[in-house]
């Protein structure tokens, strides 16, 4: 399938991804230079590198299967689950993050609260992210396994078929090692940018074939049913929508708790503004990704759409999870596939008969389906890059947390810099070595990985409520702040082990204690997790504090909103201002959720 | 951080664009049925070798007023001026 043509777009690229590595090694001189990319990344690109670091090829793959699946309300995961965020991190959080001189989130926490506070933030991260990167490679490699397009090669060399996931796992495992291990944070980033261009110049073309073919926005929405074009339609109530979430658990839960905790407390995002070469281009990096971020749905949502929308494919050109699915391919949707039984070779149902499909080859089906070989190695290239940088956004987050905040801190504080700059690129070597053992767990026991994931969920879900106060109530104290996150950990937890979504077992989805609630679906069930988990926090984080001593004042200038200065932005042009970005991004959003009611 | 990344970005999709293009050209013209008969790899290669070349451009220019506003910032213009002989 793969000519020649294809291969040499992707070798080319490898070249390049590693060429920028090889560019950067010789100004690796300090710590500061690997780590922090000696803060002096332009705001531009430090923007989309935010942006890229965050798409991963979970997400891209993710984005479009949740389309095929809900339609055009997945984009609520961007214009009201992401941009908010974005808005609020530039102009309000920022000139903590970057005018403290912290190095990480973590370190942060250390500035501001207390050592317990920042342990159990940088020890949680620092494990989430190599898990985080472990699960990724882990699907990457059964994707590229499932496409069956690497099987010739692997053939040749008279390996097993089997041989492509382990293939997939090492090569983009080795890729990733070499040039963070040279560059460093800047070669991460310079290589997100080269990505996020990539992955745009792969998929805008399949989103020009597929509305060319459907007739257009307006020809999609006659092939398909009202609620899978209107993203506001029966927002009303949880059980009038596809996602089967009621429009105040999904601005709560998703619009202020997950999206905030993540876009504003994430080290592995919130690391690339703080390589910014000033404080405004730091407060610009999150404000430039927003309008690239907001036109995503486009890109990768669309697909999806495009995918359920065309005729049910009888032969199967496509891909499917067994190479003899094609019988049980007419059972699909689109050009989706049906996920087919392991055991019976037939379509999986669920308890009430209902095929279930496999929508996470929406985008994979979608460009066997339009692209000829050629264009095809560029979209197979953009869906690696998008994986590769998903991955060194993790890596160069771990390595910098686990150097400064766990290793300098508690193993090994007196070292010179030149040490930890060694320590830097171990740290590198090591990490993606557990990623690779985590990726072969995932194979072996999916649900370790899984009560993993749950376990990080429960973690994260509070972390913005103590942001929040930590930044902008003064009388927050250290105690205050870990009891808080704490409880909130606990409650999240809690809150699992009640309740469980409509027609899931008691387990790893719930209800593991008794079942008090049942929620429509899984969604509903996370969104209300994290709004029970933030206000558990945010209580008691108050209760606390007020209960313990307060910290001086002094200590606390630079850290918290009344005892900092504000920065200045007046002798900007105005598209430098964070505050102009902010109104234009917000009115944007705003017509963009009109259009799309 | 001295390495501009439109050079290298540039440079790529110059690269990409000339080999796409090249082989919509040159290929085979049947391969396109599944693409809606537009011969895809010569639009969309184009398309990527416009945009390379824009982004060497830029990223040159950049390079010379990085090396201008280094040097005394008033001699700029003057610099410039006798850069275009």
């Amino acid at each position: 399938m793969l000519t020649g043509i294809d291969w040499t777009i992707m070798i080319v690229y490898f070249v390049f991804v590693l060429g920028i590595g090889l560019a950067l090694r010789r100004y690796m001189r300090t710590s500061t230079d690997f780590f922090l990319a000696g803060r002096a990344i332009p705001a531009w690109v430090c923007g989309l590198a935010f942006i890229s670091a965050n798409l991963g090829a979970q997400e891209v793959i993710g984005m479009a299967a949740s389309g095929a699946k809900y339609g055009i309300s997945t984009s609520h995961f961007y214009w009201i689950g992401a941009i908010p965020a974005m808005i609020f991190v530039g102009v309000f959080m920022m000139p903590f993050y970057y005018g403290s001189r912290a190095r990480s989130v973590p370190e942060y926490l250390r500035l501001r609260f207390d050592e317990k506070t920042r342990g159990f933030n940088a020890v949680s991260f620092a494990v989430m992210t190599v898990f985080s990167s472990g699960i990724s490679m882990y699907a990457m490699a059964k994707l590229i396994q499932t496409l069956h397009v690497f099987d010739a090669p692997i053939q040749r060399l008279g390996l097993p078929p089997s041989a492509v996931f382990h293939a997939g796992i090492l090569v983009s495992a080795l890729v990733v090692l070499a040039y963070i291990f040279l560059g460093g944070l800047s070669s991460a980033i310079y290589n997100e940018v080269l990505q996020f261009f990539l992955i745009v110049a792969g998929f805008l073309p399949l989103i020009f074939l597929g509305l060319r073919n459907v007739g257009g926005w307006s020809g999609l929405k006659t092939r398909l049913t009202a609620d899978y074009t209107h993203s506001w339609m029966g927002m009303g109530s949880a059980h009038t929508n596809r996602l089967g979430v009621e429009w105040f658990g999904l601005a709560m839960g998703l619009g202020f708790v997950l999206s905030f905790g993540y876009w504003c407390t994430d080290f592995l995002v919130v690391q690339r503004a703080m390589a910014a070469n000033s404080m405004s281009a730091a407060r610009r990096t999150p404000l430039i990704a927003a309008f690239p971020k907001m036109f995503f749905p486009l890109l990768v949502i669309l697909p999806g759409l495009i995918a359920i929308a065309l005729p049910t494919q009888r032969s199967s050109p496509i891909a499917s999870t067994h190479g003899v699915a094609v019988v049980a391919a007419s059972e699909g949707q689109g050009i989706i596939p049906p996920k087919i039984d392991p055991i019976t070779g037939g379509p999986l149902r669920d308890s009430k008969g209902t095929v279930q499909l496999d929508y996470d080859l929406a985008i994979p089906n979608m460009l066997l389906h339009y692209f000829p070989t050629g264009i095809l190695g560029l979209g197979l290239t953009a869906l690696l890059a998008s994986f590769m940088s998903g991955m060194a956004g993790n890596v160069t987050a771990f390595n910098t947390v686990w150097t400064y905040d766990i290793y300098q801190s508690y193993i090994n504080p007196k070292a010179s810099d030149q040490h930890y700059l060694w320590m830097g690129r171990m740290a590198t070597v090591f990490g993606i070595g557990l990623s690779i053992a985590a990726a072969y767990m995932a194979n072996s026991f999916n649900n370790i990985m899984d009560m993993l994931q749950l376990v990080f969920a429960f973690v994260n879900a509070p972390l913005f409520a103590t942001f929040l106060l930590g930044m902008f109530w003064k009388r927050t104290t250290g105690h205050g702040a870990f009891s808080g996150l704490l409880a909130g950990t606990l409650t999240a937890a809690l809150h699992n082990s009640l309740t469980l979504p409509v027609g899931a077992s008691v387990g790893i989805k719930g209800g593991w204690w008794r079942v008090v609630h049942t929620y429509p679906s899984e969604m509903a069930q996370n969104f209300w997790t994290a709004i029970f988990a933030w206000t558990a926090c945010f209580l008691v984080t108050i209760v606390v504090s007020l209960l313990t001593r307060p910290y001086e004042e002094g200590r606390l200038k630079g850290l918290v909103y009344s005892l900092t200065e504000r920065p200045r932005s007046q002798h900007l042009p105005w598209y430098q201002r964070p505050e102009i970005l902010a109104v234009i991004a917000l009115a944007i959003v705003v017509l963009l959720n009109i259009i799309f009611l | 951080m001295k390495l501009d990344i439109r050079l290298p970005l540039g440079l790529l999709f110059v690269v990409f664009g000339l080999l796409l293009g090249g082989f919509g050209l040159a290929g085979n013209q049947a391969i396109y049925d599944r693409s809606l008969g537009i011969n895809v790899n010569l639009w969309w290669g184009v398309v990527m070798l416009a945009f390379g070349l824009v982004m060497i451009l830029m990223g040159r220019r950049g390079a010379r007023l990085a090396e201008n506003s280094s040097e005394s910032p008033a001699d700029e213009v003057v610099v410039r001026a006798t850069s275009k002989h």
